[in-house]
């Protein structure tokens, strides 16, 4: 027997670099404009480090630092990696709802590659968080931040907050998938932020803290990545180790959530 | 590596087969939702598989869609395995569920555009085609609206539209058309029987005797995720009785007399005082003058007359003997009531 006489538009089954970035931009773009038509989506994203800061620093800042301009100094360049990683954790909740409806369906049954799905969400992701980014820099300036390490060094702040936000959109996208609800995904998330975000060096020195705290903090990879932007923002004190210990976070936790998220958006039905 | 082979291995379907479905069994949990259904589609031809809520439609669906693996059984669609190709299959079907998969947020024209890329078209191609469909769809107007502005049926044909990008060789509609009202259905049921003219190979589901009979040539009765009944719509409808002349009387004190006109002409006829309605049984077009000629030349008065066709519940009863076990949808007609002539 030798025909099926429906022959496929296209037999080869390797889709390829070129078709990985094309779906993925494909995809990417619909992102974009989901943002474009639901703009109240970006809500959070603009106005939560405004109002972060605002709150930190005259609420805050005169009782930790004893003055708010010292504690600009100290608090805003952590806020950068606390933004990316409020950010990150939303995914999650985003890629459930998008599991909902039968969009989902129809693109896993398009001859697409299933990662291609993910890598747009980071992508998409990563527009977010630099104009969020963009809006903090801006706005603390106008309060009076000052850019003492220069814009070089901020810019790798930046990189580097968005480098291990990233990385936590994995671990985001995992749990939006193995929970049943969006609401599920957002009340787990708040549970790992909390700790995360205030466990940490963003917004107070950890020397005051009692030892057992301490012996989180310092191994909370927030904590390194606020030194590390803190250093770089402020040109002085150690930028190589925090720098590097947050990297290592970030690639670790890449290679373990990306391959358990692609693996449970193939297997999840 | 390309591979060109398109008969992909010595256990494949045969020939002419579009899909070919052997003992496919899919358990989720201790339910069993499709326990052993065999079918075939003929290329270019429209198999309805009709079942009530739960029979295990969209279950076979999904599993010849690729979306679930089922846990025993083969199937292949276009001659390729579910199970071992399923990149080759995605690029052979397209599927339109129950519930229409589009993206709320995206005007339609996008929607259109966005699968057409993800289908490897080049942009200039991927406009064109959207463009096409759109027109052809008549969404044209709407084309720039985000779609969580579109009616219904609007939902629907951008949805059959959004499955028809890649020209696919075999086509599932899932219950395309419930939940839509009589109008939009026809528009559904006419776009349907245009791609059917044009070639695809179309695999629907669906609830109702009267959608299948519109669209399809055979037909695979399912429940509980068992086939209970297949072949061609003729044979079936002659199992089943095909359809029903229901005559309601002006004067249902009358009914009895009918029926027993009718009977002396060789008709037989069942009715019920309760619903006034006189009810018979329509193997051929020429009973219906019989039974008008009968009914005038005597002087009945007639309120009203009107032909059914079996509804699901019917069918069952015919196939089983007994009435499928699950309430019947809304919107199925009434069983006919079955009073014997005096």
């Amino acid at each position: 027997m030798t025909t099926a006489t429906l022959s496929p538009v296209r037999a080869d089954t390797r889709i390829g670099l070129a078709g990985h970035l094309r779906h993925v931009g494909a995809l990417t773009r619909r992102n974009l404009m989901r943002i474009k038509a639901d703009p109240e989506s970006m809500f959070d994203a603009i106005l939560m480090p405004i109002i972060f800061t605002v709150l930190f620093v005259y609420v805050f800042g005169g009782a930790i630092s004893g003055g708010q301009d010292a504690y600009k100094q100290y608090m805003i360049p952590g806020l950068l990696g606390q933004t990316g990683l409020t950010l990150a954790m939303a995914v999650g909740t985003g890629l459930n709802s998008d599991f909902q409806t039968g969009v989902m369906d129809r693109f896993r049954t398009l001859p697409i590659g299933r990662s291609s799905v993910l890598l747009s969400k980071i992508a998409a992701e990563t527009c977010r968080a630099l104009l969020s980014f963009s809006i903090m820099i801006v706005f603390s300036l106008v309060i009076g931040f000052e850019l003492k390490g220069g814009v070089l060094q901020t810019l790798a702040a930046v990189g580097l907050s968005l480098v291990f936000g990233m990385s936590i959109v994995w671990i985001s996208m995992l749990l939006g998938m193995a929970l049943r609800s969006a609401q599920a995904v957002q009340g787990v998330s708040m549970l790992v932020l909390m700790p995360m975000q205030f466990g940490s060096s963003i917004f107070a020195p950890t020397d005051t803290m009692p030892g057992w705290l301490q012996s989180f903090t310092k191994v909370n990879p927030l904590s390194a990545l606020a030194d590390a932007c803190r250093a770089l923002m402020n040109g002085q004190g150690a930028v190589a180790h925090p720098t590097l210990i947050v990297l290592a976070w970030s690639v670790g936790i890449t290679a373990v959530f990306a391959p358990l998220a692609v693996a449970r958006f193939r297997k999840r039905t | 590596m390309t591979r060109i082979s398109t008969a992909p291995n010595d256990q494949g379907p045969a020939a002419g087969n579009a899909v070919e479905v052997h003992g496919i069994v899919k358990h989720f949990g201790t339910t069993k939702a499709l326990d052993g259904v065999d079918l075939t589609v003929r290329e270019g031809t429209v198999l309805g598989v009709l079942g009530p809520n739960g029979a295990g439609k969209t279950t076979l669906v999904r599993v010849l869609s690729t979306l679930i693996r089922p846990d025993a059984g083969t199937a292949f669609v276009g001659g390729y395995d579910v199970l071992r190709q399923p990149k080759q299959l995605r690029r052979t079907i397209g599927l339109t569920g129950q519930y229409a998969s589009v993206d709320e947020l995206l005007s339609g024209y996008e929607n259109l555009y966005l699968i057409g890329r993800l289908l490897d078209l080049s942009r200039r191609d991927a406009k064109a085609r959207a463009t096409e469909l759109l027109e052809r769809f008549s969404l044209t107007e709407a084309a720039k609206r985000p779609a969580k502005t579109y009616s219904g049926g609007m939902r629907r044909r951008l949805d059959l539209a959004a499955s028809m990008i890649g020209r696919p060789r075999v086509l599932y509609l899932d219950e395309p058309t419930t939940g839509l009202d009589p109008r939009t259905r026809n528009e559904v049921w006419d776009e349907v029987q245009r791609m059917v003219a044009e070639g695809s190979t179309v695999l629907l589901t669906t609830q109702y005797m009267e959608e299948a009979e519109q669209l399809a040539g055979e037909l695979t009765v399912i429940d509980r995720g068992r086939v209970i009944a297949a072949g061609g719509i003729a044979e079936l409808k002659a199992q089943v009785g095909g359809r029903t002349l229901q005559i309601r009387a002006a004067h249902p004190a009358e009914l009895p007399e009918m029926a027993r006109c009718l009977h002396d002409s060789g008709v037989t006829a069942t009715f019920s005082t309760d619903t006034g309605l006189l009810s018979v049984p329509i193997t051929a077009d020429e009973q219906l003058t019989t039974v008008i000629g009968v009914l005038g030349t005597r002087g009945f008065a007639v309120a009203g007359i009107d032909t059914k066709l079996p509804s699901l519940d019917e069918v069952f009863l015919a196939i089983t003997g007994k009435p499928a076990d699950r309430p019947a949808p809304a919107d199925a007609a009434p069983s006919l009531a079955k009073e014997p002539v005096a």
